[in-house]
């Protein structure tokens, strides 16, 4: 098996933009009677659907962005009666809210479909067994790859994430031979093998691992500790979840399904689109998302796109590694996490803690290490080493609560805390990805 | 009778310590008693000075914190089960001793003991109850 749906991953592009054209002047319309936010947007800029003929006049329409889907939490932003949405997920926002995604039947269809290709261009078909150990809850990763793989027809393993042994363990006993997880959580599978000696027990052939950036040191570590070949995909809860784009075999950037999402390169600052092959900040548009559309979402991603034609013989766009963030979102452990969210944890902790706190980001044995700094204040301090602890375990606490991932929280001098002009550097990330 | 007691917060970071002995020693400030609690994260210096507030303006230009506390200095016999019968009665009265550590330089026959006590107003009644002698705050 090549391609999972031949006609449309190799389709020329001069009728894919057709197919474009069509799905994007009926997404257009259908949101402006839909979507209350969407309408205001256009009237604002005095614009009517009838205004959008095609793909040319993409740029025409207004961005839509993160705040709005707290703004309108959680369902103020879909397109259809709640009756229709099967499904919802969520993911971490800016701030202690999450955002909250829904899909109806057609949209869960075509996410299995997306996310089908993508095992195909890996190399997968229904004799596979695909190992999900992205977790299986309200994070897309673990849902999305399991539907694809079913899809597929393949044998999904639905083990979800944690537990190492067991995970080991099943690989082995059932047979796993594509494995989906973060990369940073397939070199660690990888260490405990090799320490194990069991290596030659497994029969990968392929993984697909997303979530978090990696670099290509760790796509080779990862290859020879688990005797795989190692595929980098993309995907976002906002636009679908995993099976946005993804690598085919030649692993040249990742192909984005064009016939359901239309990328756009833009100036982060002056929202102009970029020419061609220009690096900027990538915004998608969902033109057959039914549930929860958006157009021309700004993912606050930087990288570039390259229409050059495939050796795979799929058409559809590649884009390459996002190379960083226009916001100060990092992720960690392949978790979201935004400084805001600690600021605003710290501010609500209570018992005078300052909200001047410093995030050290770095990557010891492959794995992120995350600590937070918090200075310390005359009112926070007292000359029981009890209570302080006490304050120190309630920040990481609900630290760890918010972010869902626990940092090591330490408690630093007053001014410790480098400060440039004033304002205090909130963010060092260490590790080296480039 | 309580003493005043410098509570100072030292950051685990290479050199904190010394940072907080030299501004001391550069506006000399002596230290009659101290002590050093520690976690992993963090640890607090108690010291006994009779400069106790020059101590905390001179650490507090420096962005250091410290808090000025009361603590009991009470004398005990400077023999085996000095400390123990000093205890004693700390312990009939059910108070918890937070931490204790010992004054430097001796009086004859005698050795000063630094207490901090969940209650501190009882622990000082049991203490003077049982004869025990309190160091007064002229003494440092």
């Amino acid at each position: 098996m090549k391609y999972w749906q031949e006609e449309l991953e190799t389709m020329p592009r001069k009728k894919l933009k057709e197919l474009q054209n069509e799905r994007l002047v009926w997404q257009v319309k259908r949101m402006y009677e839909n979507v209350e936010l969407f309408r205001q947007r256009m009237d604002e800029k005095g614009l009517k659907p009838e205004d959008i003929k095609g793909v040319d006049d993409l740029h025409k329409l207004p961005f839509s962005y993160k705040k709005d889907l707290r703004d309108y939490y959680p369902y103020g932003l879909f397109a259809v009666p709640m009756k229709d949405i099967r499904r919802v997920h969520a993911s971490s926002g800016t701030t202690g809210k999450q955002i909250v995604v829904g899909y109806t039947d057609g949209d869960l269809d075509r996410w299995a479909n997306c996310f089908a290709r993508m095992l195909v261009a890996v190399g997968a078909d229904e004799n596979d067994f695909v190992h999900v150990g992205y977790g299986l809850g309200l994070f897309t990763g673990g849902f999305g790859a399991h539907d694809g793989a079913v899809k597929l027809g393949a044998t999904a393993i639905p083990i979800s994430a944690g537990n190492t042994q067991r995970q080991i363990q099943t690989m082995i006993d059932f047979g796993s031979t594509v494995l989906c997880c973060t990369p940073s959580y397939a070199m660690y599978l990888g260490e405990t093998i090799n320490e194990q000696g069991l290596k030659d027990q497994l029969k990968l052939k392929a993984g697909v691992f997303g979530a978090e950036p990696w670099t290509e040191e760790m796509r080779h570590q990862i290859e020879e500790k688990l005797g795989l070949k190692a595929y980098d995909i993309y995907g976002l809860s906002e636009i679908m979840g995993p099976g946005v784009s993804c690598e085919c075999e030649y692993q040249c950037g990742m192909h984005v399904w064009e016939d359901h999402f239309i990328p756009e390169i833009i100036d982060p600052d002056t929202g102009e689109v970029l020419p061609e092959g220009e690096q900027g900040e990538l915004v998608f548009t969902t033109i057959t998302k039914e549930g929860f559309p958006l157009i021309r979402y700004r993912t606050r991603d930087i990288c570039s796109l390259n229409y050059a034609p495939c050796k795979c013989g799929r058409t559809h766009v590649r884009m390459n590694k996002p190379q960083g963030r226009t916001d100060d979102m990092l992720i960690i452990r392949g978790v979201n996490v935004f400084p805001s969210q600690i600021e605003e944890v710290l501010l609500k902790v209570g018992g005078d803690v300052t909200p001047n706190y410093q995030i050290i980001v770095d990557r010891e044995n492959n794995t992120d290490t995350f600590l937070v700094n918090v200075e310390m204040s005359e009112e926070m301090f007292s000359d029981g080493i009890k209570k302080i602890e006490a304050i120190e375990k309630t920040i990481t606490e609900n630290l760890r609560s918010t972010l869902g991932i626990a940092p090591k929280v330490r408690l630093v001098n007053p001014k410790s805390i480098e400060r440039s002009e004033g304002k205090a550097k909130r963010v060092i990330d260490k590790r080296k990805l480039k | 009778m309580f003493i005043k007691q410098l509570s100072i917060f030292i950051e685990n970071k290479v050199g904190r310590l010394q940072a907080i002995m030299d501004t001391l020693s550069e506006n000399n400030i002596n230290i009659r008693a101290l002590s050093i609690a520690e976690t992993t994260e963090f640890g607090i210096l108690r010291i006994i000075t009779p400069d106790v507030e020059k101590a905390k303006q001179v650490l507090r230009e420096v962005d250091v914190i410290s808090k000025i506390t009361d603590v009991i200095a009470v004398y005990i016999d400077d023999k085996a089960g000095g400390l123990a019968k000093m205890l004693k009665s700390i312990t009939d009265a059910e108070i918890n001793v937070e931490y204790m550590y010992a004054f430097l330089g001796r009086t004859e026959g005698k050795a000063l003991m630094v207490l901090k006590a969940d209650d501190e107003a009882k622990a000082e009644k049991a203490l003077l109850a049982s004869g025990m002698e309190l160091a007064s705050p002229d003494i440092i």
